[in-house]
């Protein structure tokens, strides 16, 4: 199955230190870094003058309770939101402000499964996955279907690529989705609870095809999740957030094993 | 009424109907998505340009507008339209204004999610509208096209009033040589309300084909 | 090629002012005419007998279907064949009472079907009479969907008033008419009538969503 994951792009191996933390100090080999960011919508603040960073080919997981700004942060680095105040950068390029070429320039780097899917119902399955490669990366068509099909076959959906998405089970539509990710070839991926729109049983099937893609690509993942379990398979690092801040930060076994922070047992108490 | 007056006026007639309500309805759907898209514009420039056209043309009565475009425009700019053209020209414009209004809710109705997953594919915004909001839209949009469409075809009866040939036109011209009106008048609605009947046929067939298109099988009530 | 002329304005503004009042007379009993006719036929719509339903049915789909222009001219025309003698702004009122009548049947019906069908089966559970069920219970409900429907019906009117300068009615776009034949003005005229349209128009809409607001949710 791993055999025919998308070719990476040329990154920095990955180092043993801490990929993410929730200092400010500036690292030179560091592909995100959020900056004193805050973002309010109305006069609620969801982010609240917030920094961390994020290494090259680390696996970053954001959890606590709704409404603590997690899913924010994923919505700001794809600049589907802006922030308030703070800078944002990738690649040491700052996302806003920034002109339209560039912030599609920096986009390019990175891609988005959402928690609905979002699929295009207009288009069929293999479609789905080849239309921005071909509109965007100007891929031939050809050259594009190929790497559709093998996608959807590494995401167990190669018999379907003729299928529209009305067609697919949740479970299926999120794995098209995930396909059509990794189409464009992204070092960094963004997964915004990807299972919450789930039936429990179609959960597995999911989590399983992200659980391949961390263990045998470097991309870059920034993982928003209630499945503490995938959380703790796959996670580098483990962002704790409430009210907008990072309360607490480190690799999975200790974050799980002995959180810190008051509020962290808390929400592992609710939520394991 | 005899068979003279029937090919001479009133099959010639029909004919003129018919183009005027074709030309007319190209420009206004040109005029509906031009505007209308531009009313869902992320400059607030442009969406109040749309706006203010909209509004404009939606107060203005088409009659009124038609009169000014056959006398005014020429006084007033030195530009002269045939009668024909300019009942095009009014017909297109205002009823692109109702239909910009059909086009901006249909794309206001699409999913924002679809504009976000477009963003995160990284398409630009011409491309999320061509190839993600408008394949989307469309189907939602021709029920109320239809009903405009049967709006316009009765609008191009005000042609008349410009000494167009048209069916009404004609009808005109026979009670003038029959001195009887009740008959060619019937007949007169008679052929408006076949015409009808023929466009929202057609544009039911339509709406079935393009919902097909994005995967919604009319007969499943709700699938969205 | 002229260019604009203040004092054809002001020459044009008895006759305006004339074509104004009539075009909102005209509007008045139209619209009376409308509601009530509209309400005669929505009821038709709902009658038990097809005998009934079918060709109500019938004749509002054939109006509705058929341009007010030509309407016009058949009752013009046709009326006094008939016997009937009508002044043409009486013939032009009943005209455009009747075309819209079978919009705003539509309305009514849509107004009347989006009231639960539960307001009527908890009506019978309690035994009251149809009639008190209509005005107490089903109208006051409907009336919040029916009301701007019916507001924005009128404003089309309106904008259709004009037409009746065909059948020779004095409103506002035939006072302009005359008054370029007896002057060779017809720029401001007409366009003083075109502006006219949208400053009625254009608030009148404004109001229409604005009650929409309010009163639909």
């Amino acid at each position: 199955m791993s055999a025919d994951l998308p070719p990476t792009n040329d990154l920095t191996p990955v180092s043993a230190k801490t990929s993410a933390s929730a200092n400010t100090d500036t690292d030179t080999d560091e592909l995100i870094r959020f900056d004193k960011v805050t973002k309010r919508f109305g006069r609620n603040t969801v982010l609240d003058n917030l920094c961390f960073s994020v290494r090259p080919g680390k696996h970053v997981t954001l959890i606590g309770p709704s409404g603590s700004g997690k899913t924010t942060i994923l919505r700001l680095l794809m600049t589907l939101v802006r922030p308030d105040e703070g800078t944002i950068t990738v690649s040491g390029d700052q996302l806003f402000p920034a002109g339209p070429k560039e912030v599609r320039e920096i986009r390019k780097n990175i891609g988005m499964v959402f928690q609905q899917f979002n699929l295009f119902p207009n288009m069929s399955v293999l479609r789905n996955v080849t239309e921005a490669p071909v509109r965007v990366l100007g891929l031939g068509k050809d050259e594009a279907e190929a790497r559709g099909r093998e996608l959807l076959d590494l995401v167990g959906l190669g018999d379907r690529c003729g299928a529209k998405p009305s067609q697919l089970s949740g479970g299926q539509q999120q794995r098209v989705a995930i396909a059509r990710a990794l189409a464009m070839r992204p070092k960094i991926l963004l997964l915004d609870e990807v299972t919450s729109a789930l039936d429990p049983e179609l959960v597995a099937g999911v989590l399983d095809v992200l659980r391949d893609i961390a263990r045998t690509t470097d991309i870059t993942m920034l993982c928003v999740t209630h499945e503490m379990n995938f959380a703790r398979d796959i996670s580098d690092e483990v962002l704790m957030f409430d009210s907008g801040k990072v309360i607490e930060s480190g690799p999975p076994e200790r974050i799980f094993s002995a959180p810190e922070h008051e509020r962290t047992r808390e929400f592992l108490g609710a939520v394991l | 009424m005899t068979a003279g007056l029937w090919t001479h006026w009133v099959l010639p007639g029909i004919w003129i109907t018919v183009q005027l309500t074709v030309y007319s309805a190209a420009l206004a759907t040109v005029v509906a998505f031009a505007v209308g898209t531009a009313r869902t514009h992320r400059s607030r420039t442009v969406r109040f340009l749309a706006g203010l056209y909209t509004e404009i043309f939606r107060g203005t009565s088409a009659l009124v507008l038609m009169f000014w475009l056959f006398f005014v425009m020429p006084s007033l700019f030195g530009w002269a339209l045939v009668p024909m053209w300019a009942a095009v020209l009014a017909l297109g414009l205002s009823y692109g204004a109702y239909g910009a209004e059909v086009v901006r809710g249909a794309l206001n109705s699409v999913a924002p999610a679809q504009r976000e997953a477009g963003i995160a594919l990284n398409f630009t915004p011409w491309q999320r509208l061509r190839l993600i909001m408008l394949p989307q839209a469309v189907p939602e949009m021709i029920p109320p096209f239809s009903n405009l469409l049967v709006e316009l075809l009765k609008g191009t009866a005000l042609v008349s009033l410009l000494g167009v040939a048209d069916v009404s036109f004609a009808a005109y011209l026979v009670r003038l040589a029959t001195q009887e009106s009740a008959q060619i008048y019937s007949v007169t609605l008679v052929i408006y309300f076949v015409l009808a009947f023929l466009l929202t046929r057609g544009m039911r067939t339509l709406e079935r084909k393009t919902k097909a298109g994005i995967g919604i099988t009319t007969t499943a009530g709700g699938a969205r | 090629m002229n260019g604009w002329d203040w004092s054809a304005v002001a020459d044009f503004m008895p006759r305006f002012w004339d074509g104004l009042l009539l075009t909102l007379q005209v509007l008045v009993l139209g619209s009376l005419l409308s509601f009530s006719l509209g309400l005669v036929w929505a009821i038709g719509f709902r009658s038990d007998t097809r005998l009934v339903r079918w060709p109500v049915q019938a004749v509002t789909e054939f109006i509705r279907n058929t341009p007010l222009l030509v309407q016009l001219f058949f009752f013009f025309f046709v009326l006094p064949e008939w016997g009937v003698q009508f002044s043409g702004l009486t013939t032009g009122t009943l005209a455009i009472g009747l075309h819209y009548s079978t919009y705003t049947a539509q309305v009514y019906r849509a107004g009347i079907d989006a009231v639960p069908a539960g307001q009527w089966e908890a009506a019978t559970a309690l035994s009251l009479p149809l009639p008190r069920t209509w005005i107490a219970v089903i109208l006051p409900q409907a009336i919040r969907r029916i009301v701007p429907a019916l507001g924005n019906y009128v404003i089309s009117m309106l904008k259709d008033t004009p037409l009746l300068a065909g059948i020779s009615v004095l409103e506002m776009l035939q006072q302009s008419r005359l008054e370029s034949a007896s002057t060779f003005q017809y720029t401001e005229p007409l366009t003083v009538v075109g502006i006219a349209f949208i400053l009625i128009a254009y608030p009148a809409s404004l109001l229409m969503r604005a009650l929409e607001r309010r009163l639909v949710r």
